[in-house]
């Protein structure tokens, strides 16, 4: 189940399955660079989910990857991306 | 969105798909810890056929279950006594035990005690939430003096254990904690604590949002990591009698005790080598 990235214009970007966000907000509060925020709509279970507000702040660090307890969020540097084999 | 970018979540390999999504609640840390585990599982290089893990009954419990390794899912607090019958079978196996504070330390207590005693080689992570998730909240071993439970409904007033103290006390050759906040010392400490022969003992601060802070009017599941954050000090090496936890109060993390010492399997080799003529020795995963 590969993701569609949303925007890139930093070093980095986030991949969200955003039907499986439960809206914890571990991700928008333990983003270092604080370029996540949450969305104004609703996933189908109704919550909000992360966005990336600020997509030149994003370093793919992956730390929203790490606390995201519902596997629903990851980050990846661009440079690791552009090395990955396209799926 | 950009069409052309796509990559697929590292997790989602180490775990069942078919069970997804689970059932932990909004802001349950359960979840985090098994990032941790899945990265640090990455990073030992182990070789995932020969690694096993091994839950009891809860919330935590169901770890196992969500992990794409050989795994079972035991009855409540028998985690340890299956793992140990595992690693006894098949001592190739690297024998991972996950589970939850109430599994490990009330009903399966006396396990513990004595899988340390022997220096039983296991993994064994606890995800400690100081409450019974599960069952609805009841007061655990785990929970802090003054906390209110529904068992406890004017404040606990039973002593909890220092699980780090207990550990070593019994004769744990590895005791660390962290807490969801940590995420990437927790990686690291788990890759270290796979890697050790011997008994491992981690633990890990996880928030149960629905039944221990909702009762406590603590907040959400963040608002429990970011009382983490701010008040967990780094303490490697404490003298771990002084690392119990109080209510909401300051949490000493890191890697407490690490020493060496011959595991059951060990001892079992060293003496049946001198008792008996033709005996043969039964290897560890690491040899
Ligand atoms: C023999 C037995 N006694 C009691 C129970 C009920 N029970 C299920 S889970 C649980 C406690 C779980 O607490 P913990 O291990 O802390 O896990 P959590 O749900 O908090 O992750 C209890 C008492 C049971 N399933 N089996
Ligand atoms: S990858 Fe890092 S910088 Fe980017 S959103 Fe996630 S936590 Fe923030
Ligand atoms: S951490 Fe995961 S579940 Fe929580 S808000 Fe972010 S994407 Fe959603
Ligand atoms: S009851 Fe508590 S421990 Fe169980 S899934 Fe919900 S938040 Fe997690």
């Amino acid at each position: 189940m590969a993701e569609n990235a949303p925007a890139v214009k930093g070093k980095g970007t986030v991949f969200v399955r955003l039907e499986v966000c439960k809206g914890c907000s571990y991700c928008i509060d333990f983003c270092p660079t604080k370029c996540l925020a949450f969305s104004k709509e609703f996933n189908a279970k109704g919550y909000h989910y992360p966005v990336l507000a600020k997509p030149e702040g994003c370093v793919g660090c992956d730390l929203c990857g790490l606390y995201c307890p519902d596997f629903a969020i990851f980050g990846v540097r661009l440079k690791d991306l552009e090395k990955a084999p396209r799926k | 969105m950009n069409e052309t970018l796509k990559a697929e979540n590292p997790v989602l390999p180490y775990l069942r798909q078919d069970r997804l999504p689970h059932i932990w609640c909004p802001g349950c840390g359960i979840g985090s810890t098994v990032n941790c585990f899945a990265r640090a599982l990455t990073e030992s290089k182990l070789d995932l056929d020969k690694v096993a893990i091994v839950s009891g009954i809860g919330c935590t419990g169901r770890v196992a279950g969500y992990m794409n390794l050989d795994s079972f899912h035991t009855t409540h607090g028998r985690a340890i006594p299956f793992a140990t019958g595992l690693k006894l079978g098949n001592p190739n196996l690297k024998v991972v035990v996950y589970s939850g504070d109430g599994d490990l330390f009330a009903i399966g207590g006396n396990h513990f005690v004595h899988a340390a005693r022997r220096n039983m080689d296991l993994t064994v992570i606890c995800v400690n939430n100081s409450t019974y998730g599960m069952t609805g909240g009841q007061v655990a071993p785990t929970t802090p003096l003054g906390a209110t439970q529904t068992t406890m409904p004017y404040g606990n007033f039973e002593p909890p254990f220092n699980l780090p103290f207990l550990a070593e006390a019994c004769g744990a050759v590895f005791v660390a904690r962290w807490t969801v906040f940590h995420v990437r010392q927790l990686i690291r400490t788990m890759k270290e604590g796979l890697a050790k022969r011997g008994f491992v003992f981690i633990e890990v601060l996880a928030p149960c949002p629905t039944l221990y802070s909702r009762r406590n009017k603590l907040g959400d599941g963040v608002d429990q990591v970011k009382y983490y954050k701010e008040r967990s000090a780094v303490k490697d090496g404490a003298d771990t009698r002084e690392v119990g936890l109080s209510f909401q109060g300051d949490i000493a993390v890191g890697k407490f005790v690490d020493r060496d010492r011959p595991t059951w399997l060990d001892a079992m080799n060293r003496h049946y080598s001198s008792v008996l003529h033709d005996y043969h020795e039964v290897g560890h995963a690491e040899d």
